[in-house]
């Protein structure tokens, strides 16, 4: 079987950096779609993206370390993320089921 | 290191006694809710987890009594972690009596609630007690995945879900923040123990542009925690949403769990950086007494106004953490404690107040009820006079101490807008009292009675005010004692 691509590609390593940097650019985009975003749903996943930019990191310092304690800290992030989906995604049903929209913006009776 | 190094030993286990006890304690009235029938009034529950948390305070002392590290390191047992250990556990207690008849009032008295309110109490000792900053991150998320449900229990309630949904989405974007700003600190000095990252920053080898990015992505996590101005837009919302033994614990239990999380952190740390973050704290500080004191005073919910004054409340002891300082310290120690007693007496009074559905909750609700229930509006005066900070009351010491830190460690302009802004709470503080003692009742109805969780609740607290407005040394040398951390 031939490769489509050159040798090398299969050899060179990505610099950790490379890792650092999309992990922050994930963060980012996470954060920016909290702010932005309007859709409740979509909101959540921007939160889930920023907690997995954290993993990144801590996976990508762990690998630097040659540490295993960086990746065990990426799996408390899990399980609690976890744990925060199955609320929030009761929250966010209960939510629909008072006023049959997702719009953050339609969810607005307080301070009246 | 042998495998042995890492088996807990038995004082590992009392250090952690509090928690352990809230735990299993919660576990057993969860069992317990399933098998009572599912229309039977759970109030029993309720009182068998009032009694967990008396339970929890008893060891207390006992974690105090053996102090030091366990698990590696990962909780620290010192009467710092023992002093906001009892803070929590006394705003729990305090909910768990209010609640009872409120669930009653409301027809959604299943067992679960009580079980979150311990779940919770265990979060934020983890977070008094942690020395770890996963540790921190956990505490943190069990306190707070808890409260998420707490604040959207009645489930049918408009405004109860629109709370919850604001306290998770607000809640969990801030612990995004903090949690990136532990994974840095792990990348900078390859730990996550508190003292040893003090150690690794002390001996300075690491990039310092990186450590404050860090320690400003986890300063931005804690600042939504205390609902620090600009991060403080959720509070209202929930606070106003929430049930109302609810909005007390949210105000007072968490807030006080997050400071100490917040002192420690930050004296213990990024003790090498105070430079460097005196400044933001500074702004945070005079932001938040700004913000809370001047939206309170156009509000007419009363929930509503209780939410920004805890804003405000929260901006005074971030006055005692600029300082950075063990006198500083006491006093945000001082302050939280007198804070849980007097806020959560007016929560408590406001649950009976507002009625069923929370249907009576704006200032004119309030009118005449001098009249109408002079004990009731006694106790409540009481709470009022010491958050507005009142001499002879919990309240006025409390302001008194963070401003004397704030002299003694040169922050005069910190100082003087702190006293001008506590002017200016006795204004909507004031509004209140006006409106239950200068006019006369709407109605002519007989007043329903007080139950009595609520009001063995207002006694407590309004006797804990005044006791601590006259003999305030019996918190404050405590405080003093342990304001230190084990660096």
């Amino acid at each position: 079987m031939t490769h489509l691509l050159p040798p090398e590609f299969f050899t060179a390593t990505v610099p950790l950096n490379a890792y650092l940097i999309l992990s922050a650019i994930l963060f980012a985009i996470g954060a920016c779609g909290f702010l932005f975003r309007k859709n409740i749903i979509t909101i959540y996943m921007c939160i889930e993206l920023m907690l997995n930019a954290v993993n990144l990191s801590f996976v990508t310092f762990s690998y630097q370390f040659g540490k295993v304690d960086g990746q065990i800290y990426s799996f408390f992030v899990m399980v609690v993320a976890a744990a925060e989906a199955a609320v929030g995604l009761a929250i966010i049903l209960t939510i629909f089921r008072n006023r049959n929209t997702l719009q953050i913006d339609e969810i607005d009776t307080l301070n009246n | 290191m042998s495998p042995a190094a890492f088996y807990p030993t038995a004082t590992d286990y009392l250090r952690f006694l509090p928690e352990l006890i809230l735990t299993i304690g919660g576990v057993l009235l969860l069992v317990l809710e399933a098998l009572t029938g599912d229309h039977k009034d759970k109030s029993k529950l309720g009182y068998l987890a009032a009694a967990i948390v008396v339970g929890a305070m008893f060891a207390v002392p006992v974690a105090l009594a053996n102090p030091g590290a366990s698990f590696n390191g990962m909780i620290v047992s010192d009467g710092f972690a023992a002093f906001f250990r009892m803070v929590t556990l006394l705003v729990g207690l305090f909910t768990l009596l209010c609640s009872t008849s409120y669930l009653s009032r409301e027809k959604a008295n299943t067992g679960e609630f009580y079980l979150l309110v311990l779940f919770s109490l265990a979060g934020q000792g983890i977070m008094a007690a942690s020395n770890e900053l996963i540790m921190v991150f956990l505490g943190l998320e069990i306190a707070s995945i808890s409260s998420y449900v707490l604040a959207g229990f009645l489930r049918d309630d408009k405004r109860g879900s629109e709370s919850a949904l604001k306290y998770f989405l607000l809640g969990s974007f801030a612990t995004a923040f903090l949690l990136y700003g532990i994974s840095w600190i792990y990348g900078v000095t390859g730990v996550t123990n508190l003292t040893a990252i003090r150690a690794a920053l002390a001996a300075g080898t690491s990039a310092p542009s990186m450590v404050v990015a860090a320690a400003a992505l986890m300063l931005i996590g804690l600042a939504f925690k205390v609902s620090a101005a600009p991060f403080q837009v959720w509070a209202p919302d929930v606070y106003q949403g929430a049930p109302a033994p609810v909005s007390g614990f949210l105000s007072a239990g968490p807030k006080a769990a997050a400071f100490a999380v917040f002192l420690r952190i930050f004296q213990t740390s990024f003790d090498s950086l105070s430079s460097r973050y005196e400044p933001v704290l500074w702004i945070l500080a005079l932001g938040t007494m700004f913000i809370g004191n001047f939206s309170a005073l156009w509000q007419s919910n009363v929930k509503r106004m209780l939410a920004y004054s805890s804003i405000a409340h929260a901006g005074y002891v971030l006055v005692a953490v600029t300082t950075n300082s063990n006198v500083g310290t006491a006093a945000a120690m001082f302050y939280l404690a007198a804070y849980a007693l007097m806020n959560y007496g007016a929560f408590a009074a406001i649950t009976h107040l507002a009625g069923r559905h929370e249907t009576h909750v704006t200032i004119d609700d309030l009118r005449g009820l001098a009249a109408r229930q002079p004990v009731l509006a006694a106790l409540l005066t009481v709470c009022l006079l010491s958050l507005t900070g009142v001499p002879l009351t919990a309240g006025f010491f409390g302001k008194f101490y963070i401003f004397k830190a704030a002299i003694d460690n040169h922050l005069y302009w910190l100082s003087a807008l702190g006293l001008l802004n506590s002017a200016v709470a006795a204004y909507y503080y004031l509004r209140l009292l006006a409106a239950m003692y200068m006019y006369e009742p709407k109605t002519t109805d007989h007043p329903e009675p007080v139950p009595g969780g609520i009001q063995l609740t207002l006694w407590v607290s309004a006797a804990g005010i005044l006791t601590l407005g006259v003999f305030p040394g019996l918190v404050l040398d405590y405080a003093n004692r342990f304001a230190t951390f084990v660096k």
